[in-house]
């Protein structure tokens, strides 16, 4: 394990679930309700993640945790950056739905980021100021990045050769 | 050969009873007359000076848009065809250039911003965004800027050179100027008739 994963583990103890090293990327996934804690830590000295870059999620319909939420951090003292990870859930009927902690009390950046990721893929961040769609008209239905989400638009010659 | 006559000959005119000459004159009569004149209808006039100062609204959308802003330069110049003076208000625009893609959250601004320009008021759709959705065929955009306001001239291109825009302008300057083409507003009230309930 690397030192930052070491570290946040330590800090954080139970927090980190894997650490994937690609190119020259550290993407630590950690544990869906351990996100708030590990946030507060890593912003704090020694690691010094001042600046969150963004929030994005990614849809794996098969996988149990479905929506891959992720923060993709700078610090600004060590130069490094650092990407997290949280499997959000799925979205199932009777189920507690995709649900994660905000991090807006940490980065007020990710106000809006959450913004887009709720609008775009219907995961809620549990105690965001003004959890509302951002792109989408506020009256739209349904999360248009989500994989079963319909293309829209309208029938073209060539719709079924795509 | 002396050919011009001596002094004191007399001199050779027709007779003034000639009714050739009558004739002849009156036609020249007529042709000056035609010449200092203009007589017309009061439509046409009005339908010449329509087509002839048609005022876009300042209403970019798009990379269209970027080329719409080109057909204003020296180098095209609509200034030529009484079209350059986009206005920032549409309640001074005649025309409204939907230059660009529309999206869903854009269709009842651009729906406003044609609900508040005087009429007659007329629309041209620039470029394959505007006119179909274009590339964009998914749920983000309108598919075609004529499910939210009535457009009269379509111009294709992606996006149209100014020469395009250009072309789509003289066309819809053909249409109001020859024709006495109603606005689209009022074609539109032909089809569905406001119920005076």
């Amino acid at each position: 394990m690397s030192e930052v994963g070491t570290t946040i583990e330590s800090a954080v103890a139970g927090s980190v679930v894997e650490e994937i090293a690609h190119v020259g990327e550290l993407t630590i996934e950690i544990a869906k309700d351990r996100i708030l804690e590990v946030a507060r830590f890593i912003k704090g000295a020694p690691l010094a993640y001042v600046l969150l870059s963004d929030v994005t999620c990614a849809d794996f319909p098969e996988h149990p945790g479905r929506f891959r939420v992720a923060y993709h951090l700078y610090s600004l003292e060590t130069g490094s950056r650092l990407r997290l990870r949280v499997w959000a859930g799925p979205d199932e009927e009777g189920g507690p739905g995709p649900e994660v902690d905000s991090v807006v009390s940490v980065w007020a950046t990710a106000n809006w980021h959450e913004r887009e990721v709720y609008d775009m893929f219907g995961v809620r961040f549990r105690n965001h100021p003004d959890l509302a769609r951002i792109l989408m008209p506020l009256d739209w239905e349904g999360h248009p990045l989500r994989r079963d989400y319909p293309l829209g638009g309208e029938e073209v010659q060539f719709t079924d050769a795509v | 050969m002396a050919l011009i006559p001596p002094p004191g000959s007399p001199i050779e005119r027709a007779p003034r009873t000639d009714p050739g000459i009558d004739r002849d004159l009156r036609a020249a009569d007529e042709e000056a007359f035609e010449k200092s004149l203009l007589i017309t209808t009061f439509e046409k006039a009005l339908h010449w000076a329509q087509a002839s100062s048609v005022w876009p609204a300042t209403f970019g959308l798009a990379c269209c848009a970027i080329e719409m802003m080109h057909t204003a330069t020296p180098r095209y110049d609509i200034a030529r065809f009484g079209a350059e003076v986009f206005r920032a208000t549409p309640r001074q625009a005649d025309l409204l250039i939907v230059s660009g893609r529309v999206a869903q959250k854009m269709a009842p601004v651009l729906r406003r911003i044609y609900d508040q320009m005087l009429e007659p008021k007329w629309v041209i759709s620039m470029g394959a965004c505007a006119s179909t959705g274009g590339v964009f065929n998914n749920y983000a955009l309108v598919q075609g800027v004529d499910k939210v306001v009535p457009v009269d001239v379509y111009v294709p291109g992606c996006p149209p050179r100014p020469e395009g825009l250009i072309e789509g302008i003289l066309v819809l300057q053909r249409l109001i100027g020859a024709n006495g083409l109603p606005s689209s507003s009022d074609l539109r009230r032909e089809i569905a008739p406001v119920s005076a309930g």
